[in-house]
């Protein structure tokens, strides 16, 4: 380990080739991290290359399948999240760990109020509650239900809980992304005060320039590995190099010959000034037969809620959404099935699939009510054309009864997508396709996009895979704060203009989201 | 990659292979309740003479058919991810309506019949417009019409029980030496579930709402209109119970069929269905009734005391959700 900084501060957290698999998946494969006191160690990595994971061993929420965690010098084992809590480690996620109906104070004393007599003292708890708040700059009164805080606020009640556990290492998940850039100041000056006290503070963040305003050093990871440690001040460019690492052209293997030739022909999917008052505005778009279309942009740009209200998912205030010419009703999921589109939604297990029912009744949840006839269904005609579909889609399971909740991430797609297929979509919108899907699964829906746009389909894709969109769209759309940001054809698109549009910004240094702070 | 291995082959339950004995064997395997409900008989049968006779075995029948019929409607709920508290009572509110249509007003008795029917499905329309349209939690609106219909029933009674004519005994009555009426509509209905839950679009909607309403809703199955046919099914359902259990009694009693929804619960939870939503099937059902009544009679035949019933009823209802739940982890 090479260690530019000149005087190495006590080291109070240390990982050794930290591994962790699950079924199909290598998510961790060897880490090696430290981190010191009084530092900003940023965790950098694309989506899917371990960050999650490895904060997940480090808070206890994963038992590690090999490896060592050392804190202080010393190996310990974190088997829960008590134990991360005795040993100092606090992590703050990005979905926070708050009662929204409980005041701030009892918030921050969750579970450990201090009482007397076996009752709860709420003067004492109030007073201490205060003093947390004030270190971490909150002026609302401890007593105000949390549920009325802006996220901002809800953020630094998660710092002042973890202030009030003694944390010495502070575990941050994407701190800024959900922040306008006058509250990521304001969390900054926070960090950085911790830092003086001599907390050691794992940062992980999206956005490349907030790396030299806050961080001390960044370790990259990339596919499950610890590839590297550099200083902050490293070039964006260098970082970049380090998180993707090898030639997109090669795993992305989109033929985009026939879309260029079809560049002319009527677009399949068009939609025209859409508006869902708060969450979107003024969306408009195309996408023609034999063409993949990508969405990019940050999380939270509203880039799902426009595929859902696109999909008749949810309602929109204005706007038109037309399928091979015909205006969608909107709101109406069914009326969108029947001109043609379809959506893989992107949290499967929660949207996409029933998870205890059958693989044969996963495939026919969109066709078993044109199959029926009579007031019956034609189940035994639905299970043949489900046997057909996965056979074609290569779905590996034991057979069509089994249950799609114990097949693999990537068969559970391909039974989401199948269904579609057999509900003979034209149209197929794909929320983040390959969230949490192995590598081989994939390639295996990349080639079936390719199938689809070759046989006439049109496909609009969000992704947050920066690698996956360029690798695969023919056009990129970028959504910022709810708007398009911009539009790049394939040749345009790279990871930095994509990002410049998405940030909203294209003179980094500036103040990078300088817009009104989004909903609360 | 592909898969040459036809549908089912793992799973095929059809009898072909394998002797009679066999099947009897795997069937028993596959489900939990269906053998409790075996070895109940069986341990039965030896400590009570009188348990194995023609008359006991048809009068647990028609002592199980209310709760099963009820069953079968709370059975399309609890599918769907729902439940619905409010059958016992709108049972009685529809048995003292058919009462007040034929003896009060003076109807002929298929009108009658078919009015009280209506008014239980009305009853479960509320029900669904409350929970489909006023987003109410189906165990709240459900709750509100357990009482409601309870207070019409009585209300329309003015508290007494409203005799039934004659000519509508036969309902519960039996036809020849072995043909108990309340059993054959018990069959009937479930027959009628049966084809629901595995046959018709609704009932395929109500596997896919209780297992994974947001999946169902993204797949166009307009959730809410299922609802709607849900709660009105169990609404008729009801119905079809409290004129059984009336016309056995020969006179409608508005407090008849109190606590029977959570009878009818439990049958649906014993036979196998999951509270969560998405799985449950009739035949289970049926089988959850029929241990319950069997339970009673037999404990009955043994003088265990009416006190101590119910705390073994309790015990049952427990270990045979336990044991499901054990069977399924593995």
């Amino acid at each position: 380990m090479t260690t530019p900084d000149p005087p190495p501060a006590r080291e109070l957290l240390r990982t050794e080739g930290i591994r962790k698999t699950f079924p199909g998946v290598v998510a961790l494969d060897g880490v090696d991290f430290d981190l010191r006191a009084g530092e900003v160690h940023v965790l950098l990595g694309e989506n899917g290359a371990g960050k999650s994971t490895l904060i997940k061993v480090l808070s206890g929420a994963y038992r590690a399948d090999a490896g060592r965690v050392l804190r202080d010098g010393k190996p310990v084992r974190i088997s829960g999240a008590e134990a991360a809590e005795k040993l100092g480690i606090a992590t703050i996620h990005q979905e926070f760990n708050l009662v929204p109906q409980l005041s701030v104070a009892e918030n921050i004393f969750l579970g450990r109020q201090p009482r007397r007599l076996g009752i709860v003292d709420r003067k004492k708890m109030e007073a201490d509650a205060k003093v947390l708040l004030d270190r971490v700059g909150v002026t609302a009164s401890p007593r105000t239900p949390v549920g009325e805080l802006g996220i901002a606020g809800r953020q630094m009640v998660e710092i002042a809980k973890a202030l009030s556990l003694r944390t010495r290492v502070l575990i941050m998940d994407e701190p800024t992304a959900v922040l306008t850039s006058e509250e990521v100041a304001r969390l900054f000056a926070i960090v950085r005060k911790l830092r003086s006290d001599g907390v050691g503070i794992v940062f992980i963040t999206h956005h490349l320039e907030e790396i030299p305003a806050i961080g001390d050093r960044v370790t990259v990871l990339r596919d499950g590995r610890s590839v590297g440690q550099v200083p902050a001040d490293t070039p964006e460019d260098d970082l970049v190099r380090l998180m993707v690492g090898r030639d997109i052209a090669q795993q992305y293997p989109r033929e985009r010959g026939k879309a260029d030739a079809d560049a002319g022909s009527a677009p399949l999917l068009r939609v025209s000034g859409l508006r869902k008052q708060g969450v979107f505005e003024d969306v408009s778009f195309e996408v023609r037969a034999g063409e993949v279309v990508g969405i990019a942009g940050l999380v939270g740009a509203g880039r799902t809620e426009v595929v859902r209200a696109v999909f008749g998912a949810d309602p929109y205030d204005a706007g038109r959404v037309e399928v091979a010419g015909r205006q969608l009703p909107g709101g109406d999921v069914w009326a969108s099935h029947t001109a043609g589109l379809g959506l893989v939604p992107e949290d499967r297990k929660g949207q996409g699939l029933l998870p205890e029912a059958s693989v044969a009744d996963n495939l026919a949840l969109v066709t078993m009510r044109e199959a029926s006839r009579g007031g019956l269904v034609d189940r035994g005609g639905l299970r043949k054309e489900a046997a057909r579909i996965a056979d074609r889609l290569g779905v590996r399971m034991a057979g069509l009864d089994q249950h799609v909740r114990t097949l693999s991430g990537g068969n559970q797609q391909k039974v989401v997508i199948g269904k579609w297929l057999l509900a003979k979509s034209r149209v197929l919108i794909l929320d983040e396709p390959t969230r949490g899907i192995d590598v081989g699964a994939k390639v295996e829906i990349y080639q079936l996009i390719n199938e689809l746009t070759a046989s006439g389909h049109a496909v609009l894709m969000i992704s947050s895979d920066l690698p996956e969109v360029l690798g695969m769209s023919d056009r990129i759309l970028v959504m910022s704060q709810g708007r398009i940001a911009g539009e790049l054809t394939a040749r345009e698109a790279t990871q930095d203009a994509v990002m410049a549009l998405a940030v909203g910004t294209s003179a980094p240094g500036t103040s990078e989201m300088e817009d009104s702070p989004r909903g609360h | 990659m592909a898969i040459d291995t036809q549908p089912g082959h793992r799973l095929d339950k059809r009898p072909g292979g394998g002797g009679p004995p066999q099947v009897v064997r795997r069937i028993l395997l596959d489900n939990g309740a269906l053998s409790a409900l075996v070895v109940l008989v069986v341990i039965l049968a030896i400590m009570s003479g009188d348990f194995l006779t023609t008359t006991n075995l048809l009068n647990v029948g028609v002592q199980a058919a209310v709760t099963a019929i009820l069953a079968f409607g709370v059975t399309f709920a609890i599918v769907s991810g729902g439940i619905d508290l409010s059958v016992g009572s709108v049972a009685a509110f529809s048995g003292v309506m058919l009462g007040w249509f034929t003896t009060t007003q003076g109807m002929p008795d298929f009108l009658g019949v078919v009015l009280a029917i209506l008014t239980g499905t009305v009853c479960g329309l509320l029900n669904g417009v409350l929970i489909s349209y006023g987003k109410l939690p189906p165990f709240i609106a459900t709750l509100a019409m357990l009482s409601a219909a309870r207070g019409l029933a009585q209300v329309v009674s003015e508290g007494n029980p409203v005799l039934l004519p004659d000519s509508l005994s036969w309902i519960g009555k039996t036809i020849g030496e072995w043909l108990p009426v309340p059993v054959i509509v018990m069959l009937l209905m479930g027959l009628v579930a049966a084809v629901v839950l595995a046959r018709t679009y609704s009932g395929r909607a109500m596997y896919a709402i209780g297992g994974n309403e947001e999946a169902a809703h993204l797949s166009g199955i307009r959730v809410r209109r299922q609802k709607l046919v849900i709660y009105t099914l169990v609404g008729t359902f009801a119905a079809v119970a409290g004129i059984v259990l009336a016309s056995r009694l020969a006179s409608a009693q508005p407090n008849a069929a109190t606590g029977y929804e959570l009878d009818a619960i439990a049958a649906v939870v014993i036979g196998g269905a999951s509270l969560a939503g998405g799985v449950g099937k009739a035949s289970g059902t049926l089988i959850g009734a029929l241990i319950l009544a069997v339970l009673r009679n037999g404990l009955n035949l043994l003088d265990v005391s009416a006190f101590w019933q119910q705390v073994v009823i309790g015990v049952v209802i427990a270990l045979a959700v336990l044991l499901d739940t054990l069977r399924r982890r593995t």
